[in-house]
């Protein structure tokens, strides 16, 4: 209930819908959905303009360092967004964030990641990170949308509390699975290449 | 404000209006079976709706009166402020003005309107919001391409907020033998402008040939301009009853109104043709954006005002 207002609103302060080049994978299908990372509220957006059915059974991954600092961030984090909360500093075989993110796809559940590891504050994308690669090999059968965000870093920029109502527009790509013979750069390479090509449709 | 007979004449016939549009569109949907056709009839019926709607929308405002109509076009400057900013470029040490813009300027501008304060409404904007923004960006310490950024976010000022606040400012006027009829001036103001453009619409799509503005806007014709420009202005003549006007000062009116659109519209696409976009927005089906829409009343409405203000009103 919450979540369908938090979500509504983000919406209408952004203007934002979905666009899909590709088909809405089904719902019932765990997929993995990763988008470049300019802003805070990049995770909150891209969960938001997601169809109700589809959100009900997406978790975003999020740094438990950030959404841990107050009662309302982990509120959100918590009970709205139903974050994966992932250790960025101290990272040891037990807190693995992959190995959480592979126990979400096995119950079924998608989820969000930015795979360029912080925001990038240029408008160049940053190289990715190679957990995508591991969790491809990991369920190789998933599938990984390409997700481009677009505007929401003048919405509010890094350093910025305000945000100002621009509008933005999130499109989804067709999805990528991972080929055996692919290596970790050429499918790394691959997925960040298929995010640029979305933010020149 | 008062509702007489004139007003209920006047949304009786635009209702009516749309009503045969509506007919005419049902009945070419039926009667014609090619795709190309049919998508041209697709995209007439969705501007015929989305003319109801945008009917309503302005119907409802003005009988909530002078408060629910300022309302709304405080509304209306929001988006198409939005709109604009959204497509021209900014960067990070423009956030704070912006910011201003949005949620500080926007409001007085409209407060002022709304409180018949002619001598600051005027001047607001253009004077001291002009030097407002400047100094903002000053504070935020970016130099680079200071010029052009505050140039970008004043003219989104001007053109978004500034012009489009005349129109609800026409309701301020105190005019001869007019008192408390205003609404229909404002009527009569938005129902040219945008007879205009459709119009123009019209006359282009049956009989234009030469192109009036190839680099800008290639779907303007000359035929299309000069039938839109008289047939709008032939309607306002229409209308005089419902004005403080006689027929051929409605003529006149509804010729600067109509003429001012179009340089309105023709401006605003010089901008989306230089950020290589066709609208401005996709919030009204068919139409494009707020801005899309209104770019003609933006041109249009303090000329307008200026006019009525120096001729009709008693001092």
């Amino acid at each position: 209930m919450i979540a369908t207002l938090i979500a509504f609103i983000t919406r209408v302060f952004t203007g934002a819908h979905a666009k899909w080049l590709g088909s809405p994978p089904p719902a019932n299908k765990p997929t993995v959905y990763f988008a470049n990372h300019t802003s805070n509220l990049d995770m909150v957006l891209l969960w938001a303009v997601l169809p109700n059915h589809i959100r009900a059974k997406t978790r975003p991954a999020a740094a438990r360092d950030y959404w841990e600092k107050n009662a309302i961030r982990r509120y959100l984090a918590g009970s709205v967004f139903k974050a994966i909360l992932i250790e960025r500093k101290k990272v040891t075989r037990s807190n693995n964030p992959i190995v959480q993110l592979v126990q979400t796809l096995d119950e079924q559940t998608s989820i969000i990641i930015f795979p360029e590891g912080g925001r990038s504050a240029t408008d160049e994308m940053m190289p990715f990170k190679s957990g995508l690669f591991h969790l491809a090999t990991e369920r190789p059968n998933t599938k990984f949308v390409p997700v481009f965000i677009q505007n929401l870093n003048r919405v509010m920029p890094k350093g910025e509390v305000l945000p100002i109502p621009l509008l933005c527009s999130v499109v989804f790509g067709s999805a990528l699975v991972l080929d055996p013979a692919e290596n970790k750069a050429a499918f790394l390479a691959r997925a960040r290449e298929a995010v640029i090509n979305l933010s020149k449709s | 404000m008062k509702y007489d007979l004139e007003t209920f004449e006047l949304i009786g016939g635009v209702i009516l209006l749309l009503a045969f549009a509506s007919t005419i569109g049902a009945i070419l949907k039926v009667r014609f079976k090619d795709a190309a056709t049919l998508k041209v009839i697709e995209n007439l019926n969705d501007r015929i709706r989305a003319w109801w709607i945008m009917v309503g929308v302005f119907g409802f405002g003005l009988m909530l009166g002078p408060v629910g109509t300022v309302a709304l076009f405080t509304f209306m400057s929001f988006l198409a402020l939005r709109e604009y900013i959204t497509l021209i470029p900014s960067k990070r040490g423009d956030h704070r003005a912006l910011f201003w813009g949005f949620f500080i300027v926007t409001p007085i501008q409209y407060i002022l309107v709304a409180n018949h304060w002619y001598g600051l409404f005027s001047i607001f904007i253009p004077v001291y919001v002009y030097m407002l923004i400047p100094i903002r960006n000053v504070i935020a310490g970016d130099w680079q391409h200071f010029l052009e950024r505050t140039a970008r976010i004043q003219w989104g000022l001007m053109v978004c907020v500034y012009f489009v606040s005349y129109a609800p400012a026409l309701l301020t006027l105190k005019l001869q033998n007019y008192e408390g009829q205003n609404a229909k001036l404002l009527f009569f103001f938005v129902c040219v402008v945008q007879m205009s453009d459709v119009f123009q619409y019209v006359w282009g799509k049956l009989c234009g040939r030469h192109k009036i503005a190839p680099n800008i806007s290639p779907n303007k014709t000359v035929e299309g301009l000069f039938g839109g420009i008289l047939s709008a202005s032939f309607l306002g003549m229409a209308l005089w009853w419902a004005t403080p006007f006689s027929p051929w000062q409605a003529f006149g009116m509804s010729l600067v109104i109509t003429i001012m659109g179009f340089f309105g519209g023709l401006t605003m696409s010089a901008i989306k043709r230089d950020r290589g976009v066709k609208d401005y927005g996709n919030f009204i089906a068919g139409h494009g954006g707020m801005l899309d829409r209104i770019d003609s009343l933006c041109f249009a409405a303090p000329v307008f005002f200026h006019l009525t203000r120096y001729f009709f009103t008693h001092s």
